[in-house]
């Protein structure tokens, strides 16, 4: 981590697909132990921002920081310091929970009874430690979520990338993913968050709103309310989608 | 290390859980072997054929007998009328006619050239030209044995002996089964591997893999070394099979043999993991590598020899790895050479081997 207590610097970053720009000068930055929500409607840009914040994918332009190194040539240094849950279910549907553990926590260099005493205290804390050799594919949604949630945060990065976590899971659930978001945060890992549930931006301790690959608008749940004269934060949402509409 | 262990882990345990797989890797070398060393060949025992005997004299007969008790004949119907034996050609019904010209007896008793037909059904031209030299040999045997009766004290002048050597009896089965060898890890070693990378595209879960810091060369390590063991299993079940079932002789040093596959595996894997690397759909990596296959194969000398092919042939044959082990193999196997006779097509196997990996995880992108 950088010495300014910033996690990520982002300054006007960047990223064209040829024509289509999908980042439009982007600026901000979150800070060490936050939960920063960033918000934005489907293809406003959110994904392809966490996917250069991740050093998945190249940016156009920019200076951009995460961990303290350079997305451009230290890529390989942010991926030790880093965790990322991708939108898409990523975990390996025809292993068993425990040997998906295994297998990622075996190629972030865990040693495996480190693997194995992690795994078991993250699975009892979830209760859920009777799904341990059960394969993937059998499991219900809303658990799969969070077991992929452990597995990114299994090595202890200082940050965590959570690309729409919540996304078609039931409101309990929800709010036991959002429990579990705060628990990791309370330990030390920041936590840069997407979703579309406004009711979960109200947990955030900032966030930024996209739209249409700019951010118009970054701040606390609190000031934004205030500004935008809105009860909630879904107002605030969508009186700022409304007006590029 | 440790990496690349925990990457082969889990794709053992993939391979071992999946009830398609499974099957496919372990019976494969069965089923190849049985139907193409069985099914395939390029013997002619059954040749379908026609008889019109015009002379219809002793003579005539004498010479058709010949044909009638070889057992590679059988004999579809004769008749005095050319026109007859045509019609038969033509509708597919007979492989080949024989036609025995009228003055056959009297031209030959005159000592005047006398003349036979023969007419072969040329849709298989190989077959055809097969059937023909059967039935030629069968004729210039038959003319042979007149001179020497008509000419006692005529010797012919040049006496040919031939042998066949490393394959004595020409069996076919002992030219095709090494081939098949080959082609089975080649399968193996080209897709499995390979495809196995573009699944984790397709599904995702790369993309999780690439958030990790783990190096290129241990990812593609990772998934090479499990389909590679796998392969040389399904290669010592094969020469188990060959060895024992279908007694081809294994002449050469066995453990030859596995280096050698060994050596060509990481060739035809690296192809593999390179065509993975710049597809991103099972459906693309599957037709570029079928196509790379085809072609290999078609020109690997597995069918046909590669010394009558055309010499820009030949030239691309240089960058065929299942060329340089067919030959390879078809030496040891057959022929008992030893190390210092392939040390030099294995050095370039080796050398094609190393490129090709470093190509596949220099082109393997973990930040696209």
């Amino acid at each position: 981590m950088s010495s300014n207590g910033l996690v990520i610097e982002a300054e006007n970053m960047v990223k064209r697909f040829g024509r289509f720009i999908a980042n439009d000068n982007l600026t901000f930055s979150v800070s060490k132990g936050e939960i920063f929500g960033f918000l934005g409607a489907n293809g406003a840009g959110k994904t392809t921002a966490i996917r250069i914040l991740c050093g998945l994918s190249r940016p156009t332009s920019g200076k951009i920081r995460v961990a303290g190194y350079d997305v451009y040539t230290e890529t390989e240094k942010i991926k030790r310091r880093i965790g990322y849950m991708s939108q898409r279910f990523s975990l390996y549907e025809d292993l068993t929970v425990i040997e998906n553990f295994r297998f990622f926590g075996g190629i972030y260099g865990l040693k495996r009874p480190v693997i194995m005493e992690r795994s078991h205290e993250m699975l009892t804390r979830l209760g859920i430690i009777h799904f341990e050799n059960t394969v993937i594919s059998e499991l219900p949604l809303g658990i799969r979520q969070k077991l992929a949630f452990s597995v990114s945060i299994l090595h202890t990065p200082e940050l965590v990338f959570l690309d729409e976590p919540t996304g078609g899971v039931d409101p309990i659930t929800r709010r036991q993913f959002w429990e579990m978001i705060h628990e990791a945060a309370a330990s030390g890992i920041t936590v840069f968050v997407t979703t579309h549930y406004m009711d979960e931006a109200e947990y955030c301790n900032r966030v930024s709103i996209m739209v249409d690959g700019k951010i118009e608008a970054l701040d606390t749940p609190e000031r934004l309310k205030t500004k935008y004269q809105a009860q909630n934060m879904n107002e605030v949402f969508l009186k700022l989608a409304r007006k590029t509409n | 290390m440790r990496t690349i262990f925990y990457i082969m882990q889990k794709e053992f345990i993939q391979v071992f859980r999946n009830r398609m797989m499974l099957p496919i890797i372990f019976l494969m070398p069965v089923i190849q072997l049985l139907i193409l060393s069985f099914a395939v060949t390029y013997e002619i025992k059954q040749i379908r054929l026609y008889i019109t005997d015009i002379d219809n004299s002793v003579a005539s007969r004498s010479l058709l007998q010949h044909f009638r008790s070889s057992p590679f004949y059988q004999i579809e119907g004769e008749s005095k009328n050319a026109a007859e034996g045509m019609e038969n050609i033509r509708k597919g019904t007979v492989h080949q006619m024989i036609c025995i010209l009228p003055g056959f007896e009297k031209n030959l008793a005159k000592g005047v050239p006398a003349k036979v037909q023969i007419i072969n059904d040329a849709i298989n031209g190989s077959a055809a030209a097969l059937m023909n030299a059967y039935t030629v040999s069968i004729i210039g045997n038959y003319n042979q044995g007149i001179i020497a009766e008509a000419v006692p004290e005529a010797q012919p002048v040049v006496k040919i002996n031939w042998l066949y050597w490393f394959n004595p009896e020409l069996d076919y089965k002992t030219y095709m089964i090494p081939g098949i060898l080959v082609l089975l890890v080649t399968i193996i070693g080209m897709f499995l591997a390979g495809m196995n990378v573009v699944r984790e595209k397709e599904i995702g879960t790369i993309e999780q893999i690439n958030v990790t810091p783990i190096k290129k060369y241990q990812f593609i390590a990772g998934k090479l070394i499990p389909f590679w063991i796998i392969a040389l299993f399904d290669l010592a079940a094969g020469l188990l099979m060959a060895r024992f079932f279908f007694s081809i002789p294994i002449l050469g040093n066995i453990f030859l043999i596995f280096l050698v596959a060994s050596v060509y595996l990481i060739v035809v894997m690296g192809i593999g993991l390179f065509i993975s690397t710049v597809t991103n759909t099972q459906q693309q990596s599957m037709f570029l590598a079928w196509f790379f296959l085809v072609v290999f194969i078609l020109m690997s000398g597995l069918f046909t020899p590669v010394e009558s092919m055309p010499q820009w042939a030949r030239n691309i044959n240089v960058i065929n790895p299942i060329a340089y082990f067919i030959r390879m193999i078809r030496m040891i196997m057959l022929k008992g050479s030893g190390f210092q006779d392939i040390v030099k097509h294995l050095i370039y196997l080796a050398l094609y081997g190393i490129t090709i990996l470093s190509l596949a995880v220099w082109r393997y992108r973990k930040t696209t």
